[in-house]
């Protein structure tokens, strides 16, 4: 592929990239666009605490080679009860097969390109404008109205290749009255490789949609997502986060009540290791009367890892009867983990009920007593009370086998010994 | 036959001395109930010998069956034979009785026992829901479940000495019954009891061979059941104001003297502490 100089990547020829001439023309305003916004500085607010100025995107190569994938890691099983696979490896699309009749997978054409942008606004950040740029695979997933699927929808995006720069898109849009959910598993080998997905979500008048992102990514990869959904009237979104590898893993989650009665239930479980960073920006945003939000983000940091919170519940002033509630609750599993929270509220009308909590700290001293005094040795003690500490969270995911896996996959991480076999 | 032997036991919570020289001495199938007034040192002293982090033994020693305990972490004391019935059982999130008790009967080497079993047994005769033994540990439970909960445990645990802090506190007349004749089964198979109560009722269920009065720290006089009964009807004003006097002897707050007067006064009693 040729390069040229009108970014900061290593860039793919144009012409390789899918989408008519209209599209063709969104991209390059969006690579204009991101080149005039340039990287974000650790300066700003809403990167503050990050490693941003150690990435180099010159180090990179924007590029769709393709690949197989070879580890399923936490999502193993899932496709024998999915009600679609989608395989995207290193920006090409590899499979995708649908089950269930009422879903609908599109890769090119005006649905899918109306539906590119139509939640992420152009600007959001220099990494959303570069996805929309160099998004090589874009995919439309559509849950037909009236529909209840009760089988995951499984999507993974793999990454096998050093140096890769690649932009996952995906959009969903769940139909008037549907009910279904999403299975989205980001994995990698150990490879040195930036993956910076966008998502999109809506959900229609009372839809329900669970949505979970389950990040599973080598060491050395620098993950950056972007997902936003939208809830029209009635509606309910469930977004849900998995966090265990990467280097530097970022995800901003924005959900927005758009209509009357809408709801959002937005959760995550993330467990840093060795140098890792976990990056969550979270915003409620309630846009309508009668309303609900509610975030419950739970973490642990363990060797020299860092995790940062950061949350914004906004009631706009047509908002009226909202409940909106965040928590983040992260423990510190060594002296030399570090992890930050800062929840933040906006409110504009007095009707609202809303709280936001936060709590960086070492396990539960009593807890850990507790389980001590029957005689348990202290090590299994505090192991069990950080798996404990988890249980919430993971018991509300939307796939129990995937619950389970992530389970097990702590149990491991704490070197817990629960006697499975 | 199963001794734990506290002796001139001093305890301190951060900078503040809490305990000032206990002696207590409790053997196999043994009920010694310790009472005294609020503040006086009962949930330090079950804390102390449990090894929670922050209570420092400044003084003395614990022992069982001749084991120094003072120098072990809590898991070890309860591998050793000591089992803590807590005041106010710790809610803790996500992690179950079952697997619990499996961890700790693991490193005593009984993998093979059938921990759900057991604990479905122990529930059905103190009265604790099945389906109760399913949640989080003493999540969700009321008072009295709790208590029950902690019985149970106790019991497929089989511990030989059993510290119960306040088993009383916050039980119907039902649970507590349930609770205490268990324990008190359990006395004739061989537990011994250290049992700190503000009532006498717990211990009409289950019957001290001793009862100890602790205030200030200090044990201030010991005796037979009968001493308990004494103190529910006129409270612990003799022990608390310097001034009075009981049965001739003078009661004093402060020095190991005036204890081992109090304790000398007393040569019928068959479980005398050696130090008396």
């Amino acid at each position: 592929m040729a390069s040229t100089r009108t970014s900061l990547f290593e860039t793919p020829d144009w012409t390789e990239l899918i989408g008519s001439r209209a599209l063709t023309k969104r991209r390059k305003e969006a690579e204009k666009r991101s080149l005039q916004t340039g990287l974000p500085s650790f300066e700003e607010e809403l990167w503050r605490y990050t490693p941003i100025d150690e990435l180099e995107p010159s180090s990179y190569k924007v590029d769709s080679p393709g690949g197989a994938i070879t580890d399923v890691g936490l999502t193993k099983g899932l496709d024998e009860q999915a009600a679609a696979i989608i395989h995207i490896v290193n920006g090409q699309i590899v499979s995708i097969s649908t089950i269930d009749e009422a879903v609908s997978v599109h890769s090119e054409g005006t649905e899918l390109e109306n539906a590119i942008g139509s939640v992420v606004a152009p600007s959001l950040d220099f990494f959303a404008d570069s996805n929309l740029a160099y998004c090589a695979t874009p995919i439309l997933v559509e849950v037909a109205a009236n529909a209840v699927i009760t089988s995951p929808i499984l999507i993974r995006h793999h990454t096998t290749v050093e140096n890769l720069a690649w932009f996952p898109r995906v959009m969903i849009h769940a139909g008037e009255n549907s009910q279904s959910t999403i299975v989205e598993h980001q994995s990698s080998s150990d490879v040195d490789a930036l993956v910076c997905p966008v998502n999109e979500i809506k959900v229609g008048q009372a839809g329900r949609l669970n949505y979970l992102t389950v990040q599973e990514h080598g060491p050395s990869v620098w993950q950056i997502a972007t997902q936003v959904a939208e809830a029209d009237r009635d509606a309910h979104v469930s977004l849900s986060q998995v966090a265990l590898g990467g280097a530097y893993a970022r995800a901003r989650i924005d959900a927005k009540m758009t209509g009357q009665g809408s709801s959002s239930e937005i959760s995550a479980v993330y467990f840093g290791r060795q140098n890792a960073t976990h990056d969550f920006r979270t915003f409620q945003k309630h846009e309508a009367p009668h309303s609900n939000s509610n975030l419950l983000f739970k973490g642990a940091v363990d060797d020299e890892s860092r995790a940062i919170y950061t949350g914004l519940i906004r009631i706009e002033p047509a908002a009226g009867d909202v409940n909106a509630y965040q928590t983040n609750r992260t423990l510190k599993l060594s002296d030399k983990a570090w992890a930050e929270s800062v929840p933040n509220l906006e409110i504009e009308n007095n009707d609202v009920k809303c709280s936001h909590a936060s709590a960086v700290g070492p396990i539960d001293e009593e807890q850990k007593f507790y389980i001590e005094s029957r005689g348990v040795p202290a090590d299994i003690a505090e192991a069990l009370v950080v798996k404990g500490f988890f249980a919430d969270v993971l018991k509300g995911l939307p796939s129990s086998m995937v619950s389970d896996a992530i389970d097990i996959r702590i149990e491991q991480l704490l070197a817990l010994d629960m006697g499975r076999s | 036959m199963t001794v734990l032997s506290i002796r001139n036991l001093g305890v301190a919570v951060g900078d503040q001395q809490i305990l000032n020289g206990v002696d207590l001495e409790i053997s196999s199938g043994q009920v010694h109930a310790v009472m005294g007034p609020n503040g006086s040192g009962k949930s330090t002293l079950s804390n102390a010998i449990m090894g929670k982090p922050g209570y420092q033994i400044t003084s003395g020693s614990l022992e069982l069956d001749g084991q120094d305990l003072s120098s072990l972490p809590t898991w070890a004391r309860a591998q050793a034979g000591l089992f803590l019935v807590m005041q106010y059982p710790t809610e803790v999130p996500g992690v179950s009785v079952r697997e619990t008790l499996e961890f700790a009967l693991k490193e005593r080497g009984l993998e093979e026992v059938d921990v759900q079993s057991r604990l479905i047994e122990e529930a059905k005769q103190i009265g604790l829901q099945n389906e109760l033994l399913d949640r989080a540990l003493n999540v969700d439970l009321s008072g009295g479940e709790k208590k029950r909960n902690e019985t149970a445990q106790l019991a497929v645990l089989g511990p030989q000495i059993a510290v119960l802090d306040e088993l009383d506190s916050g039980l119907d007349i039902d649970a507590l019954r349930a609770c205490a004749e268990r324990l008190e089964a359990m006395t004739e198979e061989g537990l011994g009891v250290l049992c700190i109560t503000h009532y006498h009722r717990l211990l009409d269920y289950l019957p001290a061979d001793r009862v100890h009065v602790l205030v200030n720290g200090q044990i201030v006089e010991s005796g037979g059941p009968e001493l308990a009964r004494e103190l529910e009807a006129n409270g612990y004003s003799r022990f608390t104001d310097s001034d009075s006097e009981s049965d001739g002897v003078s009661v004093a707050i402060g020095g190991r003297s005036e204890i081992n007067r109090v304790l000398a006064a007393e040569p019928e009693d068959p479980f005398a502490d050696p130090l008396a």
